[in-house]
């Protein structure tokens, strides 16, 4: 990735950008992400397999956004949510650099939305195998069955919110977690509140998710909650035709509609 | 289950489906006395979060209605209330809610004889669906 850090280091040394976020060695053989402010720190930067949180995350946050002009190392899931927020009006373009990583770990250059757009149109937007299994096996279920499951695995959760954190689509300010009036979502994890929460996050995600998975590579219990977000990205797909991340004007699936879209559950 | 007195929920537009139950009072129509019509604006203001609370707050049925498509108060409330729930459907499906007890329909302020027997058939449906159990003692769970 010499390639990478030599063009990172010119865009800091020349001021075009004043930081490059990207990632960096980390301890234990894990690499984590790194905000290069200077030539030296980006011949630190690193880009492997290994390197998979969707550095967009970075981009909504204040802390970042005042160090000045950002440059982000982008691999799909990052090109795929710089388009969806440029859809929602959180970038506009030529706001920030896209260093563009390929799927085989080539450097590209994007220069503006259309760039992503075209370059993303090449790579497929399909679940992999064991994600279309993974779906599979739960619609196979009863719905008692799923029932079970999901109450199981929602029991585990702790309401760390890490899973909105690490989400870089969660960009709201105050959260409806915060509401106390009403108390849409009780404080202290409980049965009900639990679910409440993770049908919440995964409805306020319909037709906006990437489907990059950093929610639930950041749950620490191990609750698939990836699982609810494709599952409704499938059906957004099926029911609507539209894909979150696919170009920088697109309208959100749930604040449109058409005439004709079904209704044989309506009486 | 005979002497089951179901509680069903029913989320209603001010416009069109509270108007059209007016109008079954006003006829003198006759219909199941298990419903509890909560009045909003407008099928669009009906957060999904209403019917998750209503099954919270030991709802057995919930029932949301509101105009018929291109009769809408406010123009599109209803198409994107449509929008809305054809995807909570299926999220509610995949999580294990039981869809079977949420009835959507289209009623309007002239309707006052088909919300006496839409009422009337989701009471007959719920009964024989009975208590919604296993929501009642997830929500009735303590805090681990």
């Amino acid at each position: 990735m010499e390639e990478l850090r030599k063009k990172a280091a010119e865009l800091l040394s020349s001021g075009t950008v004043k930081v490059v976020i990207g990632f960096a060695q980390g301890s234990g053989g894990k690499t984590r992400a790194a905000f290069a402010q200077t030539p030296d720190q980006a011949a630190k930067l690193i880009c492997d397999e290994r390197c998979v949180q969707n550095l967009a995350v970075y981009l909504s946050k204040s802390e970042v956004k005042s160090l000045g002009k950002i440059a982000v190392v982008a691999k799909v899931p990052v090109l795929r949510t710089i388009l969806q927020l440029a859809a929602e009006n959180q970038l506009k373009d030529g706001e920030i650099v896209v260093l563009g990583i390929s799927p085989e770990g080539k450097l590209v250059e994007l220069p503006d939305f259309k760039a992503i757009e075209d370059f993303l149109a090449k790579i497929p937007y399909e679940l992999t195998p064991e994600q279309k299994a993974e779906l599979e096996k739960l619609e196979k279920m009863s719905v008692e069955e799923r029932w079970n499951y999901w109450q199981e695995q929602f029991a585990k959760c702790v309401k760390c919110y890490a899973c909105r954190a690490a989400c870089p689509l969660c960009y709201c300010e105050s959260c409806l977690t915060q509401c106390n009036q009403p108390q849409w979502i009780p404080v202290a994890p409980h049965q009900v509140g639990n679910m409440e929460w993770h049908i919440v996050r995964a409805m306020h995600l319909t037709g906006r998710c990437i489907g990059c998975g950093d929610c639930e590579r950041a749950c620490p219990v191990g609750i698939p909650l990836s699982l609810l977000n494709r599952k409704l990205a499938e059906e957004v797909f099926k029911n609507f035709k539209t894909r979150a991340g696919v170009a920088a004007k697109e309208e959100y699936a749930l604040g449109t509609f058409k005439p004709e879209d079904k209704e044989n559950f309506i009486k | 289950m005979s002497d089951f007195e179901p509680k069903i929920i029913a989320f209603v537009c001010n416009w069109c489906t509270y108007a059209g139950a007016d109008l079954t009072g006003t006829s003198r129509i006759k219909y199941s006395p298990e419903v509890r019509m909560i009045r909003l604006p407008c099928t669009g203001r009906i957060d999904f979060m209403l019917l998750l609370k209503a099954f919270d707050q030991g709802a057995d049925g919930v029932i949301v209605s509101g105009c018929h498509p291109g009769d809408c108060h406010y123009t599109s409330g209803n198409f994107h209330a449509r929008r809305r729930w054809i995807i909570f459907r299926e999220l509610m499906e995949f999580v294990g809610i039981d869809t079977r007890r949420v009835f959507f329909a289209w009623i309007s302020a002239a309707e006052g004889a088909k919300w006496a027997q839409f009422v009337n058939s989701v009471a007959e449906d719920v009964k024989k669906l009975g208590p919604y159990e296993s929501y009642k003692k997830a929500a009735g769970a303590g805090i681990e």
